[in-house]
């Protein structure tokens, strides 16, 4: 089937600490930095643990599953974007509900977003002269309700 | 009032980090600090962060997010060339009240190519060249011409300055550039603005250094062993004078800052065992030797001729390569000076050590203008 073209996006870039959350889309993994010693998952990406201050950090896949905590619907063409109006949502992850990921909801209307919507996320893949990466979008999960 | 002293300080390696950005170059160079001083940031009651880019950014609170948020007070400033010194000095300040035993200061810089200080937005008569220049090339090499017209100083002296940072950073791997310019090559380089070529130009790189301060007592409880002792901190703006009302005078706050210096840590400069001082142009470093008084007025030409200021002469100055070739992060520059000076007192510079280094002395000159001068002494 023929992919869609995703709209147009400022794409992050990429360095030694944020790759796994970039490009983990490629295994259609949703990875973030974990502290090995008190194993709080780390978003966005530091060089030590916020929590206890250990360096020994990995990163690590997530079940990608999450539910959304608070969202808006932007109706304004501030930058190039996605085709408007479209949602900013905050999205608690499955694992552990102190993980927010700041995201767009995508595969429903903007008016059918609840808060407590349970969604799982999918990747949005972008490439340029830098290379490609993977952004994590999320849809609404089951039949939504 | 008691003494405080530097525990730990260091720096990255100075260069163009583009994946980075201003925060991510800052704490690192506050980790290696910490570590350096051996404390944790739980111990740190107090951030003073430098960055003149970003000075609206909350750089410092940024920083800590990556580092640590323990909620302590952080104080962001920006003073042009002299913003990592005087957070540096705002960081000293806090520990000279009584108000904090144990803190930080980080400067952190990350530039563009290119020139500072164009000649800016249209208003009024334009200056540039009418009235003056707002051109940091221009303004210190005219400062220098100034300084050959009184003294016959040549090109080639100016030049020499140049040959001798660029030999000096050979020795420091955390220098942007480790390679040896010789005199023609320096003197054949793209003319900017003469006299200085490229090479008699400093050099526009990304940057963080960073330095935990402590009081006397919290500096004995955690071992003096490798402490640095601070013995004067000074800055000033500039005084009227009866000269060129447009073009900025370059040597006025920085003689009244090394006489306040030497004052308060009650040495003067023949006991100063080296020198950091502020090489953003060849020329201005000659105009430097005679404004911190290591040499009588008109004698700078001389110094350099036979070899006062290299490794191995009487009081060497930029061992670390200087701004010419170590590299100008303007917010960092500052603190990075702080680091090489600590550095040779503590006995651990490598190749480029000043043997037996007891007292270094710091100086940066930001236009506008603030100078900053620190003269820090070896503990044990
Ligand atoms: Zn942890």
């Amino acid at each position: 089937m023929e992919q869609p073209q995703p709209p147009f996006r400022i794409l992050p870039r990429v360095n030694e600490r944020n790759r796994h959350f970039w490009t983990g889309g490629e295994r259609g993994e949703l990875c973030f930095l974990r502290c090995r010693s008190c194993g709080t998952y780390i978003h966005p990406p530091t060089p030590i643990c916020p929590s206890d201050h250990a360096k020994d950090l990995a990163p690590e896949a997530v079940s990608g599953r999450a539910t959304i905590a608070s969202f808006t619907i932007n109706h304004q063409p501030w930058m190039p974007g996605p085709e408007l109006p479209y949602v900013v949502a905050i999205v608690e992850i499955e694992e552990d509900p102190t993980v927010r990921l700041t995201t767009n909801i995508v595969g429903c209307k903007p008016s059918e977003v609840y808060v407590g919507m349970p969604v799982e996320v999918v990747f949005e893949r972008h490439g340029d002269a830098e290379g490609d990466v993977w952004i994590p979008l999320f849809r609404p999960r089951g039949n939504g309700k | 009032m008691s003494d405080v002293y530097i525990l730990g300080t260091d720096m990255i390696k100075f260069g163009r980090f583009p994946d980075k950005n201003v925060a991510d170059l800052g704490a690192e160079a506050a980790l290696l600090a910490l570590d350096d001083a051996g404390v944790s940031i739980q111990d740190i009651e107090a951030l003073w962060c430098g960055n003149l880019m970003e000075a609206g950014a909350m750089v410092g609170q940024r920083i800590l997010q990556q580092i640590g948020q323990t909620g302590i007070p952080v104080v962001n400033c920006a003073n042009a060339c002299a913003t990592g010194a005087t957070a540096f000095r705002d960081a000293w300040l806090s520990i000279k009240a009584g108000v904090y035993d144990l803190v930080l200061a980080v400067g952190v810089e990350q530039m563009g190519k290119g020139l500072l200080g164009g000649p800016g937005g249209r208003s009024g008569i334009p200056k540039e060249g009418l009235l003056g220049s707002g051109t940091m090339p221009a303004v210190f090499a005219e400062a220098g011409m100034e300084h050959a017209r009184k003294y016959g100083t040549t090109f080639a002296q100016f030049a020499k300055v140049s040959v001798k940072n660029h030999h000096h950073s050979t020795m420091n791997p955390k220098a942007m550039y480790q390679l040896e310019t010789p005199l023609e090559m320096v003197m054949n380089a793209e003319m900017i603005s003469y006299p200085n070529t490229k090479l008699m130009c400093s050099v526009n790189v990304d940057g963080a250094a960073a330095a935990v301060l402590a009081s006397e007592k919290k500096a004995k409880e955690l071992g003096l062993k490798r402490a640095v002792r601070v013995r004067a901190s000074v800055l000033t703006s500039d005084p009227f004078t009866e000269r060129d009302l447009v073009m900025p005078d370059v040597n006025t706050c920085t003689r009244n800052a090394a006489k306040k210096a030497y004052e308060m840590a009650g040495v003067g400069p023949e006991d100063v065992n080296l020198v950091e001082l502020h090489d953003c142009f060849a020329t201005a470093e000659i105009l430097h030797y005679e404004n911190l008084g290591l040499c009588k007025d008109g004698e700078a030409g001389r110094m350099i001729d036979e070899g006062e200021v290299a490794l191995g002469g009487r009081v060497p100055v930029n061992c670390s390569g200087g701004l010419l070739s170590k590299g100008h992060p303007l917010g960092a520059t500052g603190i990075a000076n702080i680091y090489e000076v600590s550095t040779h007192l503590r006995g651990e510079a490598g190749k480029r050590q000043v043997e037996g280094a007891r007292i270094g002395l710091t100086h940066v000159i930001g236009l506008g203008s603030a100078c900053a001068i620190h003269v820090l002494e070896k503990v044990s």
